[in-house]
């Protein structure tokens, strides 16, 4: 629930404490001291579904009165397991069983945007914005990762694209935004094989700003939100602009693909086996 | 170079330590799932903690089948 106190000599910056919280089932926010935590805390592993979508839309939709207090957002996750394991596909499966294959069509078209709309916003962000995390950050997890200006990631984090097990591509801006950031022997390194790479090459290769010991992502997000706060919010975010653009053509014509793709019966197929899996190991590309 | 079994006594150390089980209950020959007690998501952890320790990079699609700690240590000892 907002508090509505505010600083009584009006600032919005410096030491304000306004502890400003709201809790929902998969996800969760406050403001305090002028950087918004977002914290993600759906068993087993943040995956992203329509109850996720529906919640991010929601924080999505406070950014903006949110961002006038604010200098830095942090994401990170409160499973044990990792920050986030990806799409919901049980759900994605469930669903696309569920229904006519248009309408199992329309409705992954109809997900894809409402997800791009919100992952958009979190990108435009006037704010500094930093993902802290640690173990899985797979998929569509990796994608909001991308999302962020800063990814610092505590050093059993591994990242990795694992949609073309499915007969996929990943879906949520990913190969835009990876692409964006690195080399791309990388990007296809990283989306034709398959693996998942530890935080230690992901800071090699440019992907993450600091590798944090096991378990002090969160912490050195907090000091690196601190730091960012020093600078004038006006030309922090105009640099931000700047320098990161939003590939937003290249981000529609990968909905365009995604959806191509996920017409082909090898998807089905794909979602099917990933559902029904048995495999100790059904990690592992 | 370190030696197969200097490899294999090395990761078996570490195994225990991370996992927090006793270094003397671990065989090598043994399915690592079941002797540690882990599940898919903890063998990745399993892997990072062996590739910073080793200073190698092991793709993870190597893994694919491997359940006993000896055959993982070849897989590591083949990078190093």
């Amino acid at each position: 629930m907002r508090s509505g106190r505010r600083p009584s000599d009006g600032s919005h910056f410096g030491n304000q404490n306004l502890g400003t919280r709201l809790k929902t089932e998969a996800i969760s926010w406050k403001l305090n001291s002028g950087v918004i935590e977002l914290a993600l805390h759906r068993d087993p592993c943040n995956e992203i579904g329509s109850l996720t979508l529906s919640e991010l839309e929601q924080f999505a939709a406070e950014l903006p009165d949110l961002e006038r207090d604010a200098h830095a957002l942090i994401i990170f996750s409160e499973i044990k397991a990792g920050f986030c394991a990806g799409a919901d596909l049980r759900e994605l499966y469930r669903r696309s069983q569920e229904m006519e294959k248009a309408q199992a069509a329309s409705g992954v078209r109809d997900f894809l945007e409402r997800i791009h709309a919100v992952f958009n916003r979190i990108d435009a962000s006037p704010l500094t914005t930093i993902a802290a995390v640690h173990g899985v950050t797979f998929g569509g997890g990796f994608e909001l990762a991308l999302c962020c200006d800063l990814i610092i990631a505590d050093k059993l984090a591994r990242f990795c694209f694992p949609e073309l097990r499915l007969g996929l591509i990943p879906g949520f801006g990913g190969i835009p935004r990876l692409k964006r950031d690195l080399g791309n022997a990388v990007v296809r390194d990283l989306l034709l094989t398959g693996r998942s790479i530890n935080a230690t090459k992901a800071g090699q290769v440019g992907l993450v700003s600091q590798v944090a010991g096991e378990g002090e992502a969160l912490r050195a997000a907090r000091f690196t939100a601190a730091q960012t706060g020093k600078f004038d919010r006006h030309t922090a975010a105009t640099a931000k602009q700047f320098i990161k653009p939003i590939p937003r053509d290249e981000l529609r014509r990968e909905i365009e693909i995604f959806c191509e793709l996920f017409a082909r019966p090898a998807v089905r197929a794909g979602l099917r086996k990933f559902v029904e899996s048995t495999d100790k190991q059904p990690y592992l590309p | 170079m370190p030696t197969q079994e200097q490899t294999l006594d090395e990761m078996l150390t570490l195994a225990a330590a991370h996992f927090k089980v006793s270094r003397d209950k671990l065989n090598p020959d043994e399915d690592f799932f079941k002797a540690l007690g882990i599940d898919s998501l903890q063998t990745l952890d399993l892997l990072t903690k062996l590739e910073n320790h080793f200073h190698v990079e092991l793709p993870d699609y190597e893994l694919q089948g491997v359940t006993d700690f000896r055959t993982l240590s070849q897989k590591i000892q083949s990078r190093l």
